[in-house]
């Protein structure tokens, strides 16, 4: 129980954003939409984990979320990067246009 | 420990050897400190001290110093097999220090004991790939290697991170002992979505070490990546994510292995049987030798599989990357000469045996290695799993892999058949260099050294 609520709504909160963020990645086709659906599913875990800091009264759980922050951030700057590229070579971000990699 | 703090010291040194201009000793540098790194960590296997660093954090225990030497070794050969290739790289300098950053967090995973490290060593080991793989930049299909891997690569670790924090809310701990012990102490009473958690970090990791049916982007992020940044996919970061693997699984989770293992089985069958008929039809040698790794991490996990409470398993485990990583260094390190200007089709293998017959003879031998053929170190590898898994319940897995492998023998035959029985178009033979030369026959001896003293070899990894 964390304010009266029970840390079961908590948990679908977190699992429904974490459904709909996964539910992006697979069905967008536009890779910036893409990079914000993995947002989403990273700030899911980010409010889970916050919550159960809560619940536990233990400070290691938001620690957790600093982390998360940071990387996700670096994995960003080198998902942006790598997307200007590939804007710069076939001038579209839409994710149809890479298939050249088959047998 | 002291071998993962030199190996950090060396991608920032890499990083400063641009605006020093000292770029020409990089190499040298780089190679002596591996090598520095290596014996730092044998000193540290000879004198066991397990301290943990960082609040518990990481603990360089013997397993752990063991795979961070595999990885060592792996990556001693890479360097100076890749000198090559990046030679007349403007930007030699930025993929030495990506490639040490990457074998930095490698090393961290195969010596975390906490949640917090294992993210962080995923990452560390994850970003600096995601760019290498992206690294040839005029060339699309490298951009969309490094973009799937990107994708498939933050998509796997939000799952990695859903299940941290569904096992942090039910247990209160990050610490892989601290969960161990409430696996155990609260036997029947621990909440569902701890099983959750579980279930989520075993898929998160068999997409890290490409299991089917989580294995789609490797085929794809092998082909585009550049050969030289492929076989280090294909041995270093393969060696880390098992090791990552075992600890994670049999040390933390082996209380609940009633409930990962049944959907491990299921993983493993699957990524035998279509890797090996997939690579059978497949006409890119790079898309092959994807297929192949997946195979391998198949074989794997079966070890896994087979002694969940045991150290045995861990000693297969070793020999299998050991014997995979070097198969790979040797395999990649002939495919990176052969295929540098043309298509990388079998074709290009066509009348090798003539051409080049010293380097024919090295891919035959690492093809045999990585099919399982005796008298290299790949048959004794699947022979330790056999063994381990014969204890086990599962022995129409058993069988499954015996089948699967003989499919496989017949696409490693594909090259050696091209190799000596295909005449060539041209009849020019490949210039390689004499150090990338001087690795291939190295790794391709020690592939027949391991082969016939395989005993000798396992009772190194004795813990």
């Amino acid at each position: 129980m964390i304010n009266g609520i029970s840390i079961n709504y908590y948990i679908l909160l977190s699992a429904i954003l974490f459904i709909i963020g996964s539910i992006g990645v697979m069905a967008r086709r536009n890779s910036i939409i893409i990079f914000m659906c993995i947002e989403l599913m990273l700030n899911a875990v980010n409010l889970l984990l916050v919550s159960f800091s809560t619940l536990h009264n233990d400070a290691r759980g938001q620690v957790f979320v600093f982390f998360i922050m940071a990387v996700a951030a670096a994995e960003v700057a080198v998902g942006l990067a790598i997307l200007s590229m590939i804007y710069r070579n076939v001038k579209s971000i839409d994710t149809h246009l890479l298939n050249n990699l088959k047998n | 420990m002291k071998g993962f703090l030199v190996i950090s010291l060396l991608g920032v040194i890499a990083m400063l050897a641009e605006v020093f201009k000292f770029k020409r000793i990089l190499m040298p540098v780089i190679v002596l400190g591996i090598l520095a790194a290596y014996a730092l960590n044998y000193m540290e296997w000879t004198h066991p001290f397990s301290i943990p660093y960082f609040d518990n954090m990481i603990s360089f225990d013997k397993i752990a110093l063991a795979f961070t030497g595999v990885i060592l070794i792996t990556a001693f050969f890479w360097f100076i097999l890749a000198h090559s290739s990046y030679e007349k790289d403007p930007h030699m300098v930025d993929h030495y220090a990506l490639v040490l950053f990457a074998i930095t967090g490698a090393i961290m995973l195969t010596a975390f004991t906490n949640m917090t490290t294992l993210f962080i060593g995923i990452e560390i080991m994850s970003i600096p790939l995601y760019v290498l793989a992206a690294s040839k930049k005029e060339n699309i299909q490298s951009n969309e290697a490094g973009f799937k891997y990107l994708i498939m690569g933050s998509f796997a670790s939000a799952f990695l991170l859903f299940g941290i924090a569904l096992i942090y809310g039910a247990t209160g701990s990050f610490d892989l002992k601290e969960i161990h012990t409430y696996i155990s102490t609260n036997a029947g009473n621990i909440p569902s979505f701890f099983y959750a958690g579980v279930v989520m970090m075993l898929i998160a990791m068999c997409f890290k070490i490409s299991a089917a049916p989580f294995h789609f982007w490797a085929p794809d992020v092998y082909q585009g990546a550049p050969t030289i940044i492929t076989a280090l996919m294909s041995t270093v970061v393969k060696t880390a994510a098992f090791a990552a693997f075992m600890r994670l699984f049999m040390i933390s989770f082996a209380g609940v292995s009633d409930v990962w293992s049944h959907i491990l089985v299921v993983a493993v069958a699957l990524s035998l049987v279509i890797s090996n008929l997939t690579a059978a039809v497949q006409s890119n040698v790079k898309r092959v030798l994807a297929y192949s790794s997946i195979s391998h991490a198949a074989f794997m996990l079966m070890v896994i599989l087979a002694n969940v409470r045991s150290n045995l398993s861990v000693n297969a485990i070793l020999f299998y990357s050991l014997a995979y990583s070097i198969g790979s260094i040797t395999a990649f390190g002939v495919l990176n000469s052969v295929t540098k200007y043309g298509k990388e089709s079998f074709d290009e293998f066509n009348g090798l045996g003539k051409r080049n017959p010293l380097l024919a003879v090295c891919m035959t031998i690492a093809m045999l290695s990585l099919a399982g053929i005796p008298i290299t170190a790949g048959f004794f590898a699947k022979y330790f799993v056999f063994t381990a898994m014969m204890t086990t319940s599962y022995k129409w897995l058993l069988i499954l892999a015996v089948l699967t492998s003989a499919v496989g023998v017949y696409y490693y035959f594909k090259v050696i058949i091209a190799m000596y029985f295909k005449p060539a178009e041209n009849h020019e033979a490949v210039k390689v260099e004499i150090a990338s030369t001087l690795v291939i026959v190295i790794t391709a001896l020690l592939t027949v050294a391991i082969g016939l003293v395989p005993g000798y070899v396992a009772e190194m990894f004795t813990f």
